[in-house]
Parts: structure tokens; sequence; C-alpha cells
């Protein structure tokens, strides 16, 4: 088990996080210059921070009260950097063999061999990191990270060097490699669909501070701020919510239109939505079925997104849709039509703003 | 820019270029071309010019490895660590590059001659400077250190952290880290800095002949040999010369060489 505090001031804010991580990965999310990257520095100890207290196992690695103090080599942390951090005048075997302690130099080739195998690498064990491509790149470091069997794994945004092919199939691969694994594992990554498909839980930060933790699905229905929700993928939209008719909550919106939902809420909110929950429908389409929300928009962009449409609208605020190629071919979306945009009112969620 | 315009800047450019080239190049194919190949044979022939140039290569490798050797680590620890005064630090190692080779003499023998701050002391304990072999390879640490240290520090301070941060992370000390991925990557860069302070090393004149003389086979490098012909005998100056700038040539071209490889080397890393 991991357990991190540390309060730490970076400019222009401060650090403050307190998080364990029993088992599993916890994928931090968030901003960039948001400090994630700064809790895997100090857990690892290649940041001391002005307070704070690290432990794993029981064993403590940190703790500025007491003035403990374990160096990076001393705590068992394996880290898988930004951009790897292969070195650059070592073959691939020789970057995993770098962190096995002790054998001899035959017993540390063949263990580094047989893991990179396992990373399905068995073809660059004698590459030097220049002549891998990016996602082989990035197998090397995990299974670099690996060799020292830490009690720890850190990952500092994994995917990020990787172009979107690759990084979808790395992804998985990683996701794997993390279950095998079997040790406490802290994530960082600035894109939310990465932590939410790589971490077993997913904990969002902004300006130092943790805002909410839980499991990506939980993240996503029931955000604790608009800012959650809009790291989640949702759109949100300003505006003033008062109680409404049948426990519904009417939210006017900055701007012009009104949308309701079942949440309760008063006051400044931000009314968040997801793209796929999102209609769209001829301007003078009848106004029938259960989606009780419903805004006059202009379409403003429309970016296929994998087998999706993405559609960008203004009603005046910027709201998306997600939409299948058929329906947009059906509707003859083009940029600068008036439709339609609905969804219903569970589907709305308030939060602070 | 228009067209005449454009024409005019490179002409500056390339006219500027040809004369500091002619006026860089001019002296030095002067020497060979004064020195035909019959007076180099000659000279390579005249013990005292043997001597001299044996001595000067064992000196400026004595001063090199005494540099790589203290430089290295000092080098190191400026470029990485953050403490009260490392700018005063700095710019004292530096010092010595921009103090006149007199002054340097001057300053060798108020500090460790025999009258000096700690030249007494080092006598007592049986090590006597000035006017020996180890006095001219102490004029020569003194004078091209700087060089040295002043690329090794850039060299490892454009290094990428994070490579260092991943070595203590697989659990190597910060010594370990050193000696296994800083130099290995600064290799390229510290070549550069081993010959442009063998280079100042090989030519070095004037702390060399203020602290240590000018004493044939003991303290006569090749600089002061061809010096002490310019009184008498300037052909075969010259020629000491021709062989001095021949040699100095193809010690920089081999550490140039090396260090390319090694560079190319990374590049396919």
């Amino acid at each position: 088990m991991l357990s991190l505090e540390a309060q730490t001031p970076l400019r222009p804010f401060a650090l403050d996080v307190a998080l364990t991580v029993e088992r599993g990965c916890l994928a931090i999310t968030g901003p960039s210059g948001a400090g994630k990257s700064t809790i895997l520095r100090i857990c690892a100890g290649l940041m001391r921070p002005a307070q704070g207290r690290v432990s794993s196992n029981g064993e403590v690695w940190l703790d500025t009260e007491r003035g403990t103090w374990r160096d990076p080599e001393e705590r068992s942390c394996g880290y898988v950097f930004q951009e790897y951090a292969l070195f650059p005048h070592l073959t691939a075997w020789q970057n995993v063999a770098y962190g096995i302690p002790g054998g001899s130099r035959r017993e540390r080739r063949s263990a580094a061999e047989s893991l990179l195998e396992r990373f399905g690498l068995r073809e660059a064990t004698e590459a030097k990191p220049g002549a891998l491509s990016g996602g082989e790149r990035q197998r090397v470091a995990v299974a670099r990270a690996l060799a020292r069997r830490p009690q720890v794994l850190l990952l500092d945004e994994p995917l990020a060097a990787l172009d979107t092919r690759t990084s979808a199939a790395a992804a998985a691969e990683l996701a794997a490699a993390l279950r095998d694994a079997g040790v406490p594992a802290l994530l960082v990554t600035h894109d939310f669909a990465h932590a939410a498909q790589l971490g077993t839980e997913v904990a969002v930060i902004d300006r130092g501070c943790l805002l909410q933790r839980g499991t990506a699905t939980e993240l996503a229905a029931s955000p604790a701020s608009a800012f959650v929700a809009d790291l989640a993928g949702a759109t949100v939209l300003a505006g003033e919510a008062r109680p409404g008719d049948r426990g519904l909550t009417r939210v006017a919106l900055d701007g012009g239109g009104t949308v309701v939902s079942t949440d309760r809420f008063q006051g400044r909110t931000g009314a968040s939505v997801f793209p796929w929950e999102v209609t769209l429908e001829p301007a003078d389409a009848p106004d029938h079925g259960s989606a009780q929300n419903s805004l006059r928009a202009t379409v403003a962009s429309i970016t296929p997104v994998a087998n999706r449409v993405r559609v960008g609208l203004t009603t005046p605020q910027p709201l998306a849709a997600e939409v299948s190629e058929s329906a947009l071919h059906r509707l003859g979306l083009r940029v600068g039509m008036q439709v339609q945009a609905r969804w219903k009112a569970t589907a709305t969620r308030l939060t602070p703003l | 820019m228009s067209r005449p315009g454009r024409l005019a800047w490179t002409a500056l450019l390339v006219g500027a270029t040809a004369v500091t080239l002619c006026f860089l190049t001019l002296p030095v194919a002067a020497i060979f071309v004064d020195a035909g190949p019959g007076d180099l044979l000659k000279s390579l022939g005249d013990p005292v010019a043997v001597d001299a140039l044996q001595l000067s290569l064992q000196v400026t490798a004595a001063a090199v490895a005494v540099i790589l050797v203290a430089g290295t680590p000092a080098a190191w620890l400026l470029a990485t660590r953050d403490f009260p005064g490392k700018a005063l630090a700095t710019t004292l190692i530096e010092l010595p590059l921009i103090l006149p080779p007199a002054a340097a003499g001057i300053g060798l023998l108020a500090a460790l001659g025999p009258q000096g701050l700690i030249g007494p002391a080092l006598e007592d304990i049986g090590i006597e400077l000035p006017l020996t072999t180890a006095g001219v390879v102490v004029a020569l640490v003194f004078v091209s250190s700087p060089f040295y240290i002043r690329q090794a520090q850039a060299a490892f301070g454009d290094l990428d952290r994070s490579m260092m941060d991943a070595s203590r992370t697989l659990g190597a000390s910060e010594a370990r880290t050193f000696a296994r991925v800083a130099i290995p990557l600064a290799l390229p860069s510290l070549a550069t800095g081993i010959a442009l302070a063998w280079g100042r090393a090989l030519g070095e004149f004037g702390a060399t002949l203020m602290f240590a003389g000018s004493f044939r086979g003991v303290t006569q490098t090749a600089p002061l040999a061809i010096f002490e012909r310019f009184a008498t005998d300037f052909d075969a100056a010259l020629a000491l010369s021709a062989v001095l700038v021949a040699v100095s040539a193809a010690l920089l071209l081999v550490i140039k060489l090396l260090a390319g490889r090694g560079a190319r080397m990374h590049a396919l890393a």
C-alpha cells in the first residue's frame, strides 16, 4: 500500500494532496501545470516537499516532521518518465538490466531479455532506443521500470509521446501490464479518457488540490464540480438555478435559453451534459418525446471522431453533440444551419461553478 | 529585401569570411611555406628539438590527466547543485582565462615559489615546484583547466535531467549515475573540452617560462625551445614551429574525430 501526503509551494499555487493506493492504479488527471508530475516526483524522492509523508508497505520513505528521508535509489519505485528517458547509449536489454540488482552480467542479461520478451520485444533487445518506434520505446520503459520488482509503479503521461493510433494499442497493453504487475500504481495523464481506461480509480487535480476521486463512471455520472464535468468530457453551460415545477430545477442560461434538470440546486451553476446525450433535430421539428430540454442552436463545426461525428453548436453558449455519420447525412447537417438540440432532464448534471 | 540588397548582404558575408580566414591561416601557412620538408626533417634530427617535443607531449598529457581527474567532478558539482557563492566559484575558475600569462607566472611564483604563500610548506614536505618538470605541469594545469571545466560544466548542464532521475529510480546512487550515465552522454562535449585544454597547454609559454624556466630536457617545452632558437637561428625556430603546429593539429584532429564518432553513435542511439 502506498500512502502520500504533501504540501509544498509551486508557482503560482501550492500543492496540497493526501492519497493512498491500496491496490490497482490511481490515475491522476487534470490540466497541465496542476501539479500532477510533482506528486510522482515527491513519491520517488526526486523532489522534497516543504511538508509531507510518503510510505509504502509500512516503510517510511519521507517524513518531514521526523526528518526521515530516503534517496530515490533507496525507494522501491518503478518510474516511467514522460518521454521515457531511456539511456540512448545503452541497448534495450542494457536499459532494462540497468535496474536489475546483483547477479552476473549473463544472469542480468537473460532476466532483461525475458522481461523484454514478455512485452513482445524479443527482436529489439540489441537495438538502441533511437532505433525503436515510439510504442517500442514505451514498452522498454515499462519493462525497465518493472525490472527491479518495485513496490510502487509511477507513470508520467505514458501515452503522451505516442501518436493517436499507437496510443490506443499501447493503452490496452499498458492496462494489462499494470494488472499483471500487481503493485499499487500512480499514473498521471492530462487525458480523462486515458485515465478512465488505465485507472481502477481516477482522481481529478486542479491547482495543486485533489477535487474528486472515484471510478471513471462515478466521476462522469456525478461530477463534484463543473471542472470535473468538463474534464470528463461534458459540455458545461453556465447559468442561474432556481426550483421549478414538479421537483425539477430550472436553469436560466447566460446569454438566453432555459434548461431543466432532475438535480436539486440553487444559485450559480454549471449545467453539464455529455455530447452523446444530445440529439439533433431539424429546427422546425415538432416538440414531442421525453426530452425536456430543447435549445435552438446554430451548427458551428463538424468534426469526425472515430466512427462518430462531433458537432459544435452555438446556443449561444457552446454545446457539443455526438451523432452517427448516417444521422449527419439524414439531417443534411452543415455549418451555419439552424437545429434543435434536445436532451433529457435526467442527463443534466448541476454542479457549483 | 530587394534583390540588389540581398546580393550586397551576401557579398558582405562572403567577404568578411574570406578576410577572416585569410588573416587567421596566413601565419600558419607561412610557417609551412618558409620551412621546407627538408628543414622539418632536419629539425627532427636535432636532439634539442626532439627533447622539447617529447617533454611537451609528456607534460601536457600529465596536465590534461590532472585536469580530467579534478575538473570533471568539479564541473559536475557546478552544473548540478545550487549553493551560495556558486556564481563566484564559477567566475574564479574562469579567471585564468583572462589572466595575462606573465601575471599567471608571477602569481604561481608568489604562491608556490620559495618565498611564496605555501611554497615553503611544500618544500618542507619535499615538494619543489619552481624550475622543475612538475612545475611545468602545475603552470599548464593553471592556465588550461578553465577551458575544460567551462566546457564540461556546460555539457553536464545540458544533459536531460530525466536521464539522471531515471538512473536514480533504477537504484543507482548519484556517483554511479555520474559514471554510467552522465559521463557517457556528455562524452562528445567533454572531448571538445579536452581538445581545447590540451591545445592551450601545448602552446603555453609565458607562465611556464616565469615559473619553471627553460632548461633543456627538464622544463624546456617546444614553445620555449622555439623562443630560444628565435634569438640565434630563425630557420631552426621556423622548422620547430612547423613541427609543433603539425603535432598540435594532429592531436586535436584525433580528439575531434573521436568526439565526432561518439556524437554520431549517440545520434544513432
